[in-house]
C-alpha cells in the first residue's frame, strides 16, 4: 500500500498553523486601533483574544497531527506494515507534543498570571496607597479592576487610581502577547520534536495510549479536586467567620439577626448569629415537606407495583418522574403565587392567621417536588423484595394488602428508610423553593402556619448583591454553607449505607 | 358437579388402575387448560389426587407441572395474562367458581416453594403469621399452641425452642424449608402443595424433608412436584407424569417407575432425556 | 363458605370467620383506595401545577397594539433639516407620541390628563420609532398610521385581568383611560399581536418590553460551556473506572465513593464553590455564563460519570473480550466498540444531566447572575443572566403584568426541558439495545 500525497501533507499543516497564528494577529490589529478612542476614564480592557489562542492551540495540533502521518508514512517509504503503528497514531503522536505541552502552558499561565500582575500593580503603587491595610488594599485592587476595564464607575477616580489602572492594563496586555509568544514556542518545540522521533520504529501507539490513559486518570480525580475545593474553600471562609462570631454562639445561638453595622458604635453592631432558628425553620418545612411527600409517594409506589396493570403504571410512572423534572424554581413560583396566597385565604376564611410566608406552604410544594423522589426510590427497593417472598404470603392466603403491609413493607423498610433520608437531605438543601416561598425573619417557631426561614434562604440572601468578603454577614453564609454540607453529607453517607447493606440481603 | 362419581368416571383408558377401593378423591381436575398470553402451558389435563397420599408430578422441565400445581391454589391468578378453562375441584366444590374467595382457598391449600422463603421476621412470627392473618387464634396461647404444635410436626421445634425471636432467615436450608412447611400447616390446611422443595438442599436435609413428608401424609394430602425421580419413587404413593403441556400417564407409583405404559414415561424414568 | 368441618372449632366460629373475611377484604379494599388517592393527589399536583402556570402565562405571547395618527415632526425630530443619523438617533420621540395621543385622545389638554394619556402606550413605544424613522429618514414630515405597542396596565385591560367593576382608586387604569381604550376599540384602533419582543428581547423594567431572549442566549452559552467540560470529563472519568481502574484500589473506592457523595451535595454548595474558587479566587467576571458554565459542569458530572458508567456496564464483556482475542488494545477496544455500542446511554444520560443544569438556579446566585441585564450577551464572559433565574427575578416583581411574564418564561423553559427530555427517550428507544 503506497501513499502518494506525501508532500501536500506537510504544505497543508504549515499552512494550517500559520492560519492560525495569523488569525489572532488580523483580530489584534483594528483593537488595538480602537485602544485610543477610551472608555470613561479614557481606558478599555486590552484586547486578548483567550478564545483564538485556544483555536490556534488546535489548529497548531491539527497542524501536528497531518505532519506526522504524512512523514511516518515518508519514512516508511509509504509501506505500512513497515511502521510499528499505525499512521495516523503517528499524526496523534506528533499533535499531542504539539499541542498538549502548549494547552497546559495556557491554562497554567491563565492561573498564574492574573495574580502576578496584581501583585506588580500594587507594587507599583504610591506609597499613600500600598501601605493601606490588605483588606482596604482588596477594595482598591477591584477598583483598579473595574477601571481598567473601563466600565461606567460611579465612584470618583483619581490621579492615582487611573494611573494604577493604565498600568494594569499595559501589564495584562504584555502578558498577553508574551502567552502568544510562548505557546507559539512551545507549539512550535513541540511540533519539531515529535516530528524529529518519527521512526518505524517508533511505538507510536503506545505513546499516544499511555497519553490517553494518563489523562483519564486526571480526569477522574477531578470528583476529589472538587470535593477538596469545596471542604477547603467553605472551611477557610467559616474559620474566618468563626473568628469574628464564637462557634458556639454560631452553633447554638437562639437569635439571628445578621446586619453589618453602618457605625461602630451603632446598638447591636455586631449582628447576632445564632443559627437555632434556622436550623429549626429548615427542620419544620422538613418535616412538613416529609408529611406530604413520604405517604404519598411510599403508597404511589405501593400501588404501582403491586397493584397497577402494566399498561397503567407505563403512563402513570413517567406522569410522576415530570414532577421530579420541573426546575424548582418553577415549584418556588407555584409556592409563592399559588398556594401560599390559597392557604393564608382559607386561613381567613375560618378564622386563623395564616402568614403570607408561611411554612406550610413552602413544606408543601417541597413535598410536591420530593413525591417522585420518594416513589422512585421506594419502588425499587420494593421490586427489589424477591418475588419468593410475595408467593409465600399470598400462598396462606394473605390479601395484597396483608402481603404489602406484613411481608413487603418490612423487607423493604431498610431501603424505604434510606430512600428517605436521601429525600431529607434533598429537602435540607433544597433552595429555590424556600427562598421564593419562605419568610426571610428568622422566627423560632414550630407554628407551620407562621412565616420561618432556612439556612438556604440566609445564604441566599447574605450572598446576593454582596461583593464585599471580609464582614461577618458574608462569611457567615459560608458558615452556613459548612454545616449544611456536612449534614447532608452524613445523611448521604449514612442513607446510602443502609441501602447498599440492603441490596446486599438480597442480591 | 357431583364428585362422588368422579371417583368412577375416568375417562382416560389406562391411566388409573387397581385402585384400592377406601380411596377418596380430596382434589380433581377436568379437561384443564392454561394459556399464558399466547402460550399453550397445559393442555386436557384430567387427574384425581386422593386424600392421604402423595401426589408425585414429574417430567422434564418446562412440561406443565409446575403450572398444574399453582393453578391448584390459584397462585396463576397472580400472573399477568394468565387463563385458565376447565374445572378444578377441592372436595366436589369447583375453586374456580365465583363464589370461592381465593383468600380462604389458599389457607386450605398450603403451598412450599423450591426455595425457602421464610419472611423477614422471627421464627415465631413466621409460624403465626397465617393464623393471624386469617384469625384462627382467640389469645396468645391459642396462637402460641399452634406456633408450637405446628413447629413440633415438622421436628424444627426441638432444634429452635430456644431461638423463637431470632430471625427465620438466620436458619439453615433445610430447617429453613421445614419453617416453611410449618408456615403451612399453621393454618392446618387440607392439602399442602410442594413445588421441588428440596431442590435447593443437601442430601441430609433432602431426606429429614421427605421423612417428614411420609409423617404429614396422615393428616394432610399432599402433592409435590420434583425433578428428582428417585424422590418420586421415594416420598409417593402415586405418579403422574408430564410431558409438553399434556398428562402422559398417572398411576401407583409403583407401576409407573417399574412398567410405565407410554414410551415418553419409559425414555424418561430411564434417563433416555429429560 | 367456610368448610373447616373437619376442625371443631372453626365450625363454631363459621359466623365469626365470615365476618372476618368481610373486614378483610374491606381492610383490602381501604388500602387500595389509599394508593389510588396518593397517585391521585400526585398527580393532580402536576395537573394544577401545569395549569396554574399556563393559564397564567399564555397571555405574554401575546402584546396589544393601538393605532395612533402619528405626525413625525421635522421641528422634533430633525430642526436642521440635515437628516443625518446622530441627529436622528438622539431626538425625542417622545414628543410624537404626546402630539399623537394629544390629537386622538379627547379631553387629553391638562398636564394630568396628558400623562395618563401617555402613560396608555408603552414607554418603549418611542425606540420603535427612532428605529422606523433611522430605517427609512423619508418618513420625517408625513403622518402616519402606526401601531404602537401599549402599556402593561393597557395590555392587562386587554386581557380581562382589569376589573372595570370595582372603582377608580382600586384598579391601575382610570376611567379616563378605560374611555379612550374603548373609544380605540370601537374604531378598530386596538389589535392583539404576537409577541416576537417576548422571545427575542433583553430584560426591560417595563414588564410589556421584557423579553427573555438575553436569558435563552444566556443559558445556551452557559449549557454550551458546561457541556464542553462536564462531557469530556465525565466520560474520561467513567471511562478510566469503568474499563482500565484497578478493582479494589484504595484510591479508585475514593473516587467513587466521592462521585456518589456530590451527586447528593445540595446545589447552593456548588454555588459557595463557584463564588469562593472562580470569582475570589481565580478573579473570573461576575456574572458571566462562563463561570455559571464551570459551576454547573462540577455539578452535571457526578450524573454523566455515573449516567457513563452504567452505560457502559451494559455492554457484554463478550464484545471486549472478542477485540482484545483479534489483538487490539484495550484502549482500541475501548475506543472502537465499547464507547460505540454505549453511545446512546451516554448521550441519554448527558442530555438528562444537561436538563437538570438548565433547570438550576440556587448556584447561579451565589455567583453573581442575579443582576439585571438589558443588553443580550454576546459571548460567554459577557454580563447574562438564565432562564430560571430570570423567572426568579421576575417572580419577584409585584405587577400583574410581571407575573405573565414569569408564567411564560416558565413555559419556555418547560419546552426547552420537555424537548430535551423527548430527545433523550427517542434516544434511548431508537438505539437502545437488549444484550
Amino acid at each position: 500500500m503506497r501513499y502518494e500525497r506525501t508532500g501536500g501533507g506537510f504544505n497543508l499543516a504549515a499552512l494550517l498553523l500559520a492560519a492560525g497564528f495569523s488569525l489572532i494577529a488580523f483580530h489584534a490589529g483594528p483593537a488595538l486601533a480602537l485602544d485610543t478612542a477610551g472608555g470613561t476614564a479614557g481606558l478599555t480592557a486590552p484586547f486578548r483574544p483567550i478564545y483564538l489562542v485556544l483555536a490556534a492551540i488546535l489548529v497548531a495540533a491539527l497542524a501536528g497531527f497531518y505532519m506526522g502521518r504524512t512523514q511516518s508514512l515518508r519514512t516508511a517509504g509509504g509501506q505500512i506494515r513497515d511502521l510499528h503503528s499505525l499512521p495516523s497514531y503517528y499524526g496523534f503522536y506528533v499533535a499531542l507534543w504539539c499541542g498538549l505541552p502548549a494547552f497546559v502552558l495556557f491554562v497554567a499561565w491563565m492561573i498564574v498570571e492574573p495574580g502576578i500582575v496584581d501583585d506588580m500593580v500594587l507594587a507599583g503603587l504610591p506609597s499613600s496607597l500600598s501601605e493601606l491595610p490588605p483588606q482596604r488594599l482588596g477594595l482598591i485592587l477591584n477598583d483598579i479592576h473595574n477601571l481598567a476595564a473601563g466600565e461606567g464607575f460611579a465612584r470618583v477616580a483619581d490621579e492615582q487610581m487611573v494611573a494604577a489602572a493604565r498600568h494594569y492594563n499595559a501589564l495584562r496586555e504584555i502578558g498577553f502577547w508574551a502567552m502568544v509568544a510562548a505557546i507559539a514556542a512551545f507549539a512550535a518545540g513541540g511540533l519539531y520534536h515529535g516530528r524529529a522521533r518519527i521512526a518505524p520504529a517508533l511505538r507510536a501507539r503506545n505513546g499516544v495510549e499511555r497519553t490517553i490513559t494518563v489523562m483519564m486518570i486526571v480526569c477522574s480525580t477531578v470528583s476529589i479536586f472538587v470535593t477538596i475545593g469545596i471542604v477547603l474553600s467553605l472551611l477557610f471562609e467559616a474559620i474566618r467567620f468563626f473568628q469574628l462570631v464564637p462557634f458556639w454562639d454560631f452553633l447554638f445561638g437562639l437569635e439571628w439577626s445578621p446586619q453589618t453595622a453602618i457605625r461602630k458604635d451603632q446598638v447591636g453592631s455586631a449582628g447576632a448569629f445564632g443559627a437555632i432558628p434556622l436550623f429549626a425553620g429548615t427542620l419544620l418545612i422538613t418535616f412538613i415537606a416529609m408529611c406530604v411527600a413520604v405517604p404519598i409517594g411510599l403508597m404511589s409506589a405501593i400501588y404501582l407495583s403491586e397493584y397497577c396493570p402494566r399498561h397503567l403504571r407505563g403512563i402513570i410512572k413517567p406522569a410522576l418522574e415530570i414532577l421530579a423534572g420541573v426546575p424548582t424554581v418553577v415549584y418556588g413560583f407555584f409556592a409563592a403565587l399559588v398556594v401560599a396566597p390559597f392557604f393564608r385565604d382559607t386561613g381567613m376564611v375560618i378564622g386563623l392567621d395564616v402568614a403570607s410566608e408561611s411554612a406550610l406552604a413552602a413544606g408543601m410544594v417541597m413535598g410536591i417536588m420530593i413525591i417522585p423522589f420518594v416513589s422512585s426510590l421506594s419502588d425499587d427497593v420494593i421490586n427489589a423484595v424477591p418475588q419468593a417472598m410475595r408467593d409465600g404470603s399470598y400462598a396462606l392466603g394473605a390479601t395484597r394488602s396483608e402481603t404489602v403491609r406484613q411481608v413487603i413493607v418490612p423487607a423493604a423498610l431498610p431501603g424505604i428508610v434510606g430512600g428517605i433520608l436521601l429525600a431529607v437531605s434533598r429537602a435540607i438543601g433544597e433552595t429555590m423553593i424556600v427562598v421564593m416561598a419562605a419568610g426571610l425573619a428568622a422566627n423560632l417557631t414550630a407554628n407551620p402556619l407562621e412565616a420561618v426561614t432556612t439556612v438556604t434562604v440566609q445564604m441566599v440572601t447574605l450572598l446576593v448583591g454582596d461583593q464585599e468578603f471580609d464582614s461577618a454577614k458574608t462569611l457567615a453564609a459560608f458558615a452556613l454553607g459548612l454545616v449544611l454540607f456536612f449534614i447532608t453529607l452524613g445523611l448521604n453517607v449514612f442513607a446510602l449505607r443502609i441501602v447498599r447493606k440492603y441490596r446486599e440481603i438480597y442480591d | 358437579m357431583a364428585n362422588t362419581q368422579l371417583q368412577d368416571a375416568d375417562p382416560r383408558d389406562g391411566a388409573v388402575s387397581s385402585r384400592p377401593a377406601a380411596r377418596r378423591t380430596k382434589m380433581a381436575a377436568r379437561d384443564v387448560n392454561v394459556f399464558y398470553g399466547d402460550t399453550h402451558a397445559l393442555k386436557g389435563v384430567d387427574l384425581d389426587v386422593y386424600e392421604h397420599e402423595v401426589t408425585a408430578f414429574i417430567g422434564p422441565s418446562g412440561c406443565g407441572k409446575s403450572t398444574l400445581l399453582r393453578c391448584l391454589n390459584r397462585m396463576n391468578d397472580m400472573i399477568e395474562g394468565c387463563r385458565v378453562s376447565g374445572e378444578m375441584t377441592l372436595d366436589g366444590r369447583d375453586i374456580y367458581s365465583r363464589d370461592i374467595d381465593v383468600v380462604q382457598l389458599r389457607a386450605e391449600i398450603g403451598m412450599v416453594f423450591q426455595k425457602p422463603n421464610p419472611f423477614p421476621k422471627s421464627i415465631y412470627d413466621n409460624v403465626a403469621y397465617g393464623p393471624r392473618i386469617h384469625g384462627l387464634a382467640r389469645t396468645k396461647s391459642d396462637l402460641d399452641e399452634i406456633v408450637l404444635t405446628s413447629l413440633e410436626k415438622t421436628g424444627l421445634l426441638d432444634e429452635v425452642h430456644d431461638r423463637l425471636d431470632q430471625p427465620g432467615t438466620g436458619l439453615s436450608g433445610g430447617q429453613q424449608q421445614r419453617l416453611c412447611i410449618a408456615r403451612a400447616i399453621a393454618v392446618s390446611p387440607k392439602v399442602i402443595l410442594m413445588d421441588e422443595p428440596c431442590s435447593a438442599l443437601d442430601p441430609i436435609a433432602t431426606a429429614r424433608i421427605e421423612e417428614l413428608i411420609d409423617e404429614l401424609r396422615e393428616n394432610y394430602t399432599i402433592v409435590i412436584v420434583t425433578h428428582n425421580m428417585q424422590q418420586a419413587a421415594r416420598v409417593s404413593q402415586r405418579t403422574a407424569f408430564f410431558h409438553l403441556g399434556s398428562l402422559i400417564e398417572m398411576d401407583e407409583t409403583e407401576q409407573v417407575f417399574t412398567s410405565p405404559k407410554n414410551e415418553h414415561t419409559q425414555g424418561y424414568i430411564t434417563g433416555r432425556y429429560g | 363458605m367456610t368448610d373447616l368441618a373437619n376442625d371443631p372449632t372453626a365450625a363454631r366460629e363459621a359466623a365469626s370467620a365470615a365476618a372476618r373475611v368481610r373486614r378483610r377484604y374491606a381492610a383490602e379494599r381501604r388500602f387500595r383506595l389509599y394508593g389510588i388517592l396518593a397517585i391521585g393527589a400526585a398527580l393532580s399536583f402536576l395537573v394544577l401545577l401545569l395549569a396554574s402556570i399556563v393559564l397564567r402565562g399564555y397571555g405574554a405571547f401575546t402584546a396589544t397594539e393601538v393605532e395612533l395618527d402619528v405626525f413625525f415632526d421635522p421641528a422634533v425630530l430633525d430642526p436642521s433639516g440635515a437628516l443625518d443619523r446622530a441627529t436622528l438617533g438622539g431626538a425625542d420621540y417622545r414628543r410624537l407620541i404626546i402630539a399623537a395621543v394629544g390629537d386622538r385622545f379627547e379631553g387629553a389638554e391638562d398636564r394630568r390628563a396628558k400623562r395618563e394619556a401617555l402613560a396608555m402606550i408603552s414607554t418603549g413605544a418611542r425606540f420603535d420609532l427612532r428605529d422606523m424613522v433611522l430605517e427609512n429618514p423619508g418618513i420625517v414630515g408625513t403622518t402616519r398610521k402606526v401601531w404602537l405597542q401599549t402599556s402593561a396596565d393597557i395590555d392587562m385591560l386587554r386581557k380581562g385581568f382589569i376589573t372595570r367593576e370595582v372603582s377608580e382608586g382600586e384598579r391601575r387604569v382610570s376611567d379616563r383611560q378605560l374611555g379612550w381604550f374603548d373609544s380605540l376599540a370601537a374604531d378598530g384602533q386596538v389589535r392583539t399581536v404576537f409577541n416576537t419582543r417576548f422571545l427575542t428581547g433583553g430584560d426591560s423594567r417595563e414588564p410589556e418590553r421584557a423579553g427573555i431572549g438575553g436569558a435563552i442566549v444566556g443559558s445556551l452559552f452557559t449549557m454550551l460551556v458546561t457541556l464542553l467540560l462536564a462531557f469530556p470529563f465525565g466520560v474520561m472519568t467513567a471511562v478510566y473506572l469503568e474499563e482500565f481502574a484497578p478493582k479494589n484500589n484504595k484510591w479508585v473506592d475514593l473516587i467513587e465513593v466521592n462521585i456518589n457523595n456530590l451527586a447528593a451535595v445540595p446545589s447552593i454548595v456548588f454555588g459557595l464553590l463557584g463564588l469562593a474558587v472562580f470569582l475570589n479566587f481565580f478573579e473570573l467576571p461576575r456574572s458571566a455564563p462562563v463561570v455559571g458554565g464551570m459551576t454547573l459542569a462540577l455539578m452535571t458530572l457526578p450524573t454523566i460519570i455515573i449516567a457513563t458508567r452504567s452505560a457502559l456496564k451494559a455492554v457484554p464483556p463478550s464484545i471486549r473480550e472478542a477485540a482484545l482475542g483479534v489483538g487490539a488494545s484495550s484502549i482500541q477496544v475501548v475506543t472502537h466498540h465499547v464507547l460505540p455500542l454505549a453511545l446512546p446511554g451516554i448521550l441519554t444520560g448527558t442530555i438528562i444531566g444537561m436538563a437538570q443544569a438548565l433547570g438550576e438556579t440556587a448556584p447561579l446566585l451565589m455567583i453573581g447572575m442575579v443582576a439585571f441585564i438589558v443588553d443580550i450577551p454576546g459571548g460567554p464572559t459577557d454580563p447574562a443572566t438564565v432562564l430560571p433565574v430570570q423567572i426568579f427575578l421576575w417572580a419577584d416583581s409585584p405587577e400583574r403584568a410581571f407575573v405573565e411574564k414569569t408564567a411564560a418564561a416558565i413555559m419556555v423553559l418547560l419546552f426547552f426541558l420537555i424537548l430535551m427530555n423527548a430527545i433523550a427517550i427517542l434516544l434511548r428507544r431508537r438505539f437502545e439495545r437488549r444484550w
